[in-house]
């Protein structure tokens, strides 16, 4: 496969999965506000701000707009297209990819893909929007579950896939970490009212945001403890938006590319994913609580950037060709 | 949806014969469409445009920083050419192809045409396109042109005459492709009571081509095509045959050039490639050699080339055959090469760089079609009849200064087609055809091509850059 190829695959897929879980994040918290009487101006900016810094791009938003609320974090997070992670341009670059690519994958994919860029250019995505951001979100979530449908229905287990796997769990366990972390930065009014209905409120709307509410309460029911839903999102080894079960999966994906044995490592990556699989299968919640959560996912975030960095050089860079020096080169064998 | 107001105006229409009456092979498709009410049209024709423009079978007009992606217009009335009258087109474009393809075999080797006086050395020595880095250079099969899109018009008495051959990179056949899908969704049934014959195995010819000019015969060849790029306005097209043969669309970036030999860059390493058909004209091909500038080619794939490593579809330099002035020879080349009189007419030709046509030409520029010897796409073109007075003094300041670089035709009124315009009724457009021939073990030609239409009243330009649609072209296995 063309490395050019494996690399737009593999962003394609990354795209629509940020895509995804950024509509979740807005959609949810959202409702969350609705949940709050009498909120001014600087609860609502604190209610916000969170997100925003749990995106990465709070340095970017502060230059575009000046105070965080319901409409400027949906408008930055949503439709600016100066956010490079706003759900639009996820959309466009996600379609933009493809285009590249347009004979690796199959038609309905392309244009489940391309009805979803043509909507959000219509005009009629701003009124729909306006009319209800949940049926709007919805949209956009039910485009990239069929876009996941599409690839595991009519894509050929080969390289190709692998690479749109990879990219899709990669930027789902990168989601989860940041998802986590919002409630790190979400301050409660009162010391008092940890464990109180605003708190459960929060870790509640934490878990829609990551799928995860009514997989958690199977599992732990009805109770809404802090230590276990971060035991949960972290460690979980079936649900499949925990970050152990992505790494699970980046790791047979990148074994399954090289052809190398689970066991052990032909290149960079598969040594940092079979490592950070390591630690996330035999480590546990206490000991995360002990680092400090916040801090503890910064970490995470780090570890699966080196693995998309060595990724990217195992398989896709392709050292630039110095044209000035190839002209030369080929003139002289004339 | 009936014709009782259409008039055919004194041009030749392909329907409806002078007195108003359907010709016999249109006599099915006259019922069918005169069973549908507006409404149903109407929705067929919405349906249609929606499904283009959803699989993203558009070309992109860069007006704004974005582009706007547009989807070529397409008319619900297909052309329908009975099949004798195939058959002779047929038979007059295998001519045709054969006798280019010896003559670029000729100027590249031997050039006998030249010596034997047939046609002027410093007309193809001196061409634009002519590339005097491949003389000598065999290529595999001798073969130069692989895909030619000849274009054919018909004159007010019917008379099929070739207006042009584009022996470089044609495009508009996925068109032809997906204008007939389309088609067939539309009037499912319509398709086995008319009697027309497919056209779906296009792809699988052109990559049987494609493998047979293997420049590494000792084993199976990796075949590729070469794209300038996504922003290209053709990539559709280029994308949808790579998927269509099960090839990889490359583009100059993932080429290299080591020891002579093409290669991918892929994720697995450098693999070699064997045959390339490449979208990119050879001024682009290869910066060490051709455009120092261009970041679209590959360096080093002429002297691969020259090593007799890869084989590109279509060769370097069948631009020279492209050329209007070479055009005029063509029948002679006929002549020359096969014994033969030309089975196709062409239009007549006056050569700016001959004194007598000359004189013709700035007497009476005001009553031709003035071209330049080396544009495309309908640019650098003069419709005197229809030009203003400035138009025509600037052409001749243009052709006075530079007689080698153009040409003058007659104007030719060309064949009209019943189209279905904005008032909500049809109405006679000229229209032309472009047949898609491929020349490998044997000529093969896709039964119909690319029917273009003029949509703007009494336009005869029918490219899609300048107001141009699309239809379908329908051969009949019978003539009604």
């Amino acid at each position: 496969m063309l490395s050019r190829v494996a690399d737009s695959l593999y962003w394609m897929a990354r795209y629509i999965e940020r895509a995804e879980n950024i509509t979740r994040l807005l959609e949810v918290n959202l409702q969350l506000l609705l949940d709050f009487e009498h909120l001014d101006d600087n609860q609502v900016k604190e209610h916000w701000d969170p997100i925003i810094r749990a995106t990465g791009d709070e340095k970017q938003f502060y230059e575009l707009y000046e105070m965080a609320d319901s409409q400027t974090v949906t408008d930055f997070l949503t439709f600016n297209t100066k956010n490079p992670n706003s759900v639009l341009a996820c959309i466009f670059a996600a379609r933009e990819n493809a285009r590249q690519v347009r004979d690796q994958i199959s038609s309905e994919i392309f244009e489940s893909l391309n009805n979803l860029y043509l909507f959000l250019r219509s005009a009629n995505a701003k009124t729909v929007w306006q009319q209800g951001a949940w049926d709007f979100y919805d949209r956009i979530q039910e485009h990239s579950h069929l876009f996941q449908g599409l690839v595991s229905s009519t894509i050929s287990r080969d390289e190709g896939y692998e690479f749109m796997q990879f990219g899709t769990y990669m930027e789902r366990a990168d989601k989860t970490t940041r998802i986590l972390d919002v409630k790190y930065h979400m301050l409660l009014p009162d010391i008092t009212d940890v464990g109180g209905a605003v708190d459960v409120a929060q870790w509640i709307a934490l878990l829609k945001s990551a799928s995860a509410f009514e997989a958690y309460h199977r599992i732990y029911v009805a109770d809404v403890n802090p230590a276990k839903i971060a035991e949960f999102l972290i460690f979980s080894n079936s649900f499949p938006r925990s970050i152990r079960f992505c790494v699970k999966e980046i790791n047979d994906v990148l074994h399954r590319i090289s052809g190398c044995p689970l066991a052990s490592f032909s290149n960079e990556a598969e040594r940092l994913s079979g490592l950070l699989l390591g630690d996330l299968s035999y480590g546990s919640v206490e000991g995360v609580l002990n680092q400090g959560l916040h801090e503890y996912l910064d970490g995470i975030q780090a570890r699966l950037n080196e693995i998309g960095a060595s990724t990217y050089n195992a398989y896709m860079f392709q050292p630039p060709v110095d044209l000035a020096e190839e002209i030369q080169t080929q003139q002289q064998q004339q | 949806m009936d014709f009782k107001n259409y008039q055919t105006e004194g041009f030749f229409d392909e329907m409806f014969a002078a007195d108003g009456e359907a010709r016999p092979h249109y006599k099915k498709l006259l019922e069918r469409f005169e069973r549908l009410d507006p409404e149903d049209f109407d929705q067929k024709r919405q349906a249609v445009g929606l499904s283009f423009m959803r699989a993203g079978i558009t070309f992109t007009v860069y007006s704004d920083d974005q582009g706007t992606e547009r989807i070529m217009p397409f008319d619900l009335i297909p052309r329908i050419i009975p099949n004798s009258e195939w058959n002779f087109l047929e038979r007059g474009l295998k001519q045709r192809i054969t006798a280019l393809n010896l003559f670029l075999k000729d100027i590249y080797h031997e050039q006998k045409i030249l010596k034997d006086g047939v046609i002027p050395p410093s007309y193809v020595l001196g061409a634009k396109n002519f590339r005097r880095e491949i003389v000598g250079i065999h290529v595999p099969r001798d073969i130069y042109i692989h895909i030619c899109g000849t274009d054919l018009i018909r004159d007010d008495k019917g008379e099929y005459l070739v207006l042009e051959d584009n022996g470089r990179c044609p495009s508009g056949v996925s068109y032809v492709l997906e204008d007939r899908n389309a088609m067939r969704r539309a009037f499912p049934n319509l398709f086995p009571r008319a009697g027309v014959r497919p056209v779906e195995h296009y792809a699988e010819q052109l990559l049987k081509m494609l493998q047979y000019i293997n420049p590494n015969t000792e084993r199976t060849p990796v075949v590729g095509v070469l794209t300038p790029g996504a922003y290209n306005s053709a990539y559709f097209e280029h994308c949808f045959l790579a998927r269509q043969m099960g090839v990889e669309i490359v583009e100059g970036r993932d080429l290299v050039v080591r020891d002579f030999k093409v290669y991918m860059r892929t994720t697995k390493g450098l693999q070699q490639i064997d045959v390339i058909y490449r979208r990119i004209d050879d001024d682009f091909i290869d910066p060490s050699v051709f455009n120092p500038k261009s970041i679209l080619g590959v360096p080093g794939i002429v002297n691969a080339i020259r090593a007799g490593n890869i084989t590109l579809a279509n060769a370097l330099g069948t631009g020279v055959a492209d050329d209007k002035v070479m055009y005029y020879f063509v029948p002679r080349m006929i002549k020359y090469y096969l014994g033969e009189d030309p089975i196709l007419k062409q239009v007549d030709t006056y050569l700016a760089s001959e004194k007598e046509d000359f004189d013709f030409i700035i007497e009476n520029i005001e009553k031709l079609v003035v071209k330049a010897a080396n544009e495309a796409g309908g640019y650098g073109m003069l419709l005197g009849p229809w030009a203003t007075k400035e138009e025509c003094a600037k052409f001749r300041e243009m052709v006075k200064a530079d007689p080698r670089n153009f040409i003058a035709q007659n104007p030719i009124s060309l064949s009209r087609h019943p189209t279905y315009c904005d008032n909500g009724d049809f109405e006679g457009r000229h229209i032309d055809l472009r047949p898609y021939i491929l020349y490998g073990e044997d000529i093969t030609i896709i039964p119909g091509g690319l029917t273009r239409v003029a949509l703007r009243k009494g336009s005869l330009v029918v490219n899609s850059s300048q107001g141009g649609g699309v239809k379908d072209t329908w051969v009949l296995y019978n003539d009604e």
